[in-house]
């Protein structure tokens, strides 16, 4: 059938890999982050202080924390509309972020942007996308403009398996194949795409398995072992800026709340849900740091009290902040020239 | 003071493109055939030998990821003009441009730009017909956050596409296919047409026609025959369509009195009707008439050559317009 190659298992402490204590640490803190983060983010719509809706990435934080953990600064990402574990992930600060989502002045995008708009240019965040696939091209586009540029950064494009059926999707890594750039299209498979599951949807057992249709290699990685999808990504990292051009990389992984924070009935089946909440990221990560003696309890719990106050923190400011003046309505819709020499994503690291 | 010269619309096109590549080395372009070619028309001719593949390249046929690509592009600092080989495929691009080229500025507050240009040829008026002939300005003018040119002289559409490619903001810019082969005075030299401001062609008393693409060269024979009846027509290329001139038209409608918009798209919906509406808030008190439009029928276009005519914008149907319109107010006046 489909040579969909597994990412072997690989050790701790792997100086080859990039790996050492404090990233290993850096990693579980931002699984945690974006854990208590997207709490708070349903807590706030609940207390209706986000309108609209807010798409949550619980359960699925091991894929963004382990892809970006192998992406340098000046690298970019694309992502989704459920796009705060990418955003969190890649360095936005969550102040700046929930103030954003909450739709104050202080957010990243002053609050015209929202939870499906996030994006930080200084961190080369190109925008959480509320169109299902349209960040795919614009991460082949941002490959490309970097070559123009004389620059080897390479482009972490995430997309769902709600995206995996998208036609642009198609186009996209057709042409980032035949360009040969260093795109790394990241699908998270986390089995539903609103209330349809993959297995009417999806016409193969694994989205990986389509890497082949565009003459490059698809990886099925387990999503919720943050280490996994870390050397997964890493090994397509490298091989986009060795010049070899793209990668498909499938992460297995499941959200544990719905599709989003409006749509409170859970359509999947409990005995499905139960065994995916079992497989969380945290404690995955949490025993085999412990096991390999990289951190004890105590080392865990510091860290999971630190993230929980400086998301307590960030509410506070995202509350405090004020709302937009009434003439930003107007600002942003056409630049002019004036400040036209602008740099994106080159953060001094 | 260098010598202007006659050369086509195509020839200024590909000039501007020559010159802007030259000029900033984060400029490149990409489109279906136009490297090695040089385009269906010339366009795009002599680039990749001059400036290399990196630069100038060929992309497979995926509209959709070809303008999502020029997005992707100019939001890392490049300066990507894409080329659609005929604009009625613009629908395929539509997702990319409008919702997320022209919207991304906005949605992140200014730190996201897109610097740039989606250009291609109009196939109006050559028998290709509905799928191969469609004006769609009237798609792109709707959203905000886009500029949108529509040139009808080989100097308009040189300097127009050279601010064009210079514009920090998204631009779609229209070609005439028809208008490739027109001939015209282009200045020798660095010049620019800023965008955002019509040209009164003509200055005029009795009534102001405001046109752009094709209906605008068709305009220009026809307000030379007119003025033989002794009709003095005001004759406004807008050669923007997005942001539109308000100031130059609104000041010329106020000193006629009477206006006719002529525009290549459908009728329905079409971008005559936004510079009427614009008009009648801006003038209604200076109008001796109400104000027309001429466009094309609401029918999809046909092949046969005597049903294209049917339906299209005529030099005949300007000059009918006009007549009827300066006609019937003078007969009132009488």
């Amino acid at each position: 059938m489909s040579d969909v190659s597994e990412a072997p298992p690989i050790s701790l402490i792997d100086k080859s890999l990039g790996l050492n204590e404090q990233k290993l640490l850096d990693m579980y803190s931002v699984i945690w982050r974006i854990r208590w983060f997207e709490e708070k983010v349903l807590d706030l719509f609940r207390a209706g202080v986000i309108r609209g809706t807010a798409h949550l990435y619980s359960g699925m934080e091991a894929v963004a924390t382990g892809a970006c953990a192998a992406l340098r600064p000046t690298d970019y990402v694309t992502s989704t509309h459920r796009g705060h574990g990418h955003a969190l992930a890649k360095g936005l600060e969550p102040d700046r972020m929930l103030a954003e989502i909450i739709g104050r002045a202080d957010g990243y995008c002053k609050g015209k942007g929202g939870s499906m708009h996030v994006a930080s240019a200084k961190h080369g965040m190109l925008g959480a996308d509320a169109i299902v696939g349209g960040n795919t091209p614009i991460a082949v586009g941002a490959a490309l403009g970097a070559r123009i540029l004389g620059r080897d950064d390479v482009v972490l494009c995430f997309f769902g398996d709600g995206a995996a059926n998208q036609g642009v999707l198609f186009e996209s890594m057709n042409l980032a194949s035949v360009l040969k750039l260093p795109v790394i299209f990241l699908c998270e498979n986390n089995l539903w795409a609103l209330s349809t599951p993959t297995s009417v949807s999806l016409s193969v057992p694994d989205v990986a398995a389509r890497g082949a249709a565009f003459n490059m290699p698809g990886v099925v990685l387990d999503g919720q072992d943050v280490l996994a999808v870390y050397e997964g990504a890493r090994a397509a990292v490298e091989r986009g800026r060795a010049g070899q051009g793209p990668s498909l990389l499938e992460c297995k992984t499941y959200r544990i709340h719905s599709h989003s924070a409006f749509a409170t009935r859970e359509v999947r089946p409990e005995e499905e849900v139960a065994y995916w909440r079992a497989r969380d990221p945290i404690r995955i990560l949490g025993e085999r740091l412990e096991q390999a003696g990289v951190a004890s309890s105590t080392t865990l719990e510091v860290i999971k009290a630190r993230e929980e106050r400086r998301i307590a923190e960030a509410a506070e400011f995202a509350l405090a902040s004020p709302t937009p003046d009434a003439a930003e309505a107007y600002t942003d819709v056409l630049v002019d020239a004036a400040s036209d020499e602008h740099v994106v994503g080159r953060t001094a690291g | 003071m260098t010598e202007a010269r006659s050369i086509s619309i195509a020839e200024a096109l590909n000039e501007a493109l020559h010159e802007e590549l030259e000029r900033d080395p984060r400029t490149f372009i990409f489109g279906e055939d136009i490297a090695d070619t040089g385009g269906l028309f010339g366009v795009t001719s002599g680039l990749r030998d001059r400036f290399g593949p990196t630069r100038v390249f060929n992309t497979p046929i995926s509209e959709q990821a070809i303008a999502g690509a020029a997005v992707g592009a100019a939001l890392v600092g490049a300066r990507p003009i894409v080329e659609i080989q005929v604009m009625d495929f613009l629908s395929l691009a539509l997702d990319q441009i409008a919702n997320h080229a022209a919207k991304l500025p906005y949605m992140t507050g200014g730190q996201l730009r897109v610097p740039l240009v989606v250009r291609g040829p109009v196939a109006t008026g050559i028998g290709l017909a509905a799928q191969h002939s469609q004006s769609l300005e009237a798609w792109v003018v709707h959203i905000p956050g886009l500029k949108v040119v529509m040139p009808s002289t080989p100097a308009d559409a040189k300097g127009l596409l050279k601010s064009a490619i210079r514009d920090p903001n998204p631009i779609v810019f229209f070609e005439k296919r028809l208008l490739y082969s027109i001939r015209g005075k282009v200045p020798a030299g660095e010049y620019l047409v800023p965008l955002g401001k019509a040209e009164v062609c003509r200055p005029g008393r009795d009534v102001t026609l405001i046109a752009s693409g094709i209906a605008a060269h068709h305009a220009r024979a026809a307000v030379q025959k007119l003025e033989a009846e002794g009709i003095d027509v005001e004759l406004i290329d807008l050669r923007t369509l997005k942001p539109l001139d308000v100031e130059t038209i609104v000041a010329s409608v106020k000193k006629t009195g009477r206006a006719i918009v002529a525009n290549d798209g459908y009728r329905t919906g079409g971008f005559a009707a936004e510079v009427m509406a614009t008009l009648i808030e801006e003038t209604f008190d200076f109008l001796d008439a109400p104000i027309q439009r001429v466009a094309a029928a609401d029918t999809p276009i046909p092949c046969a050559q005597n049903l294209e005519s049917e339906v299209l914008v005529t030099p005949d149907k300007l000059l009918q317009a006009v007549r009827e319109m300066v006609g019937a107010s003078r007969a009132v006046a009488v």
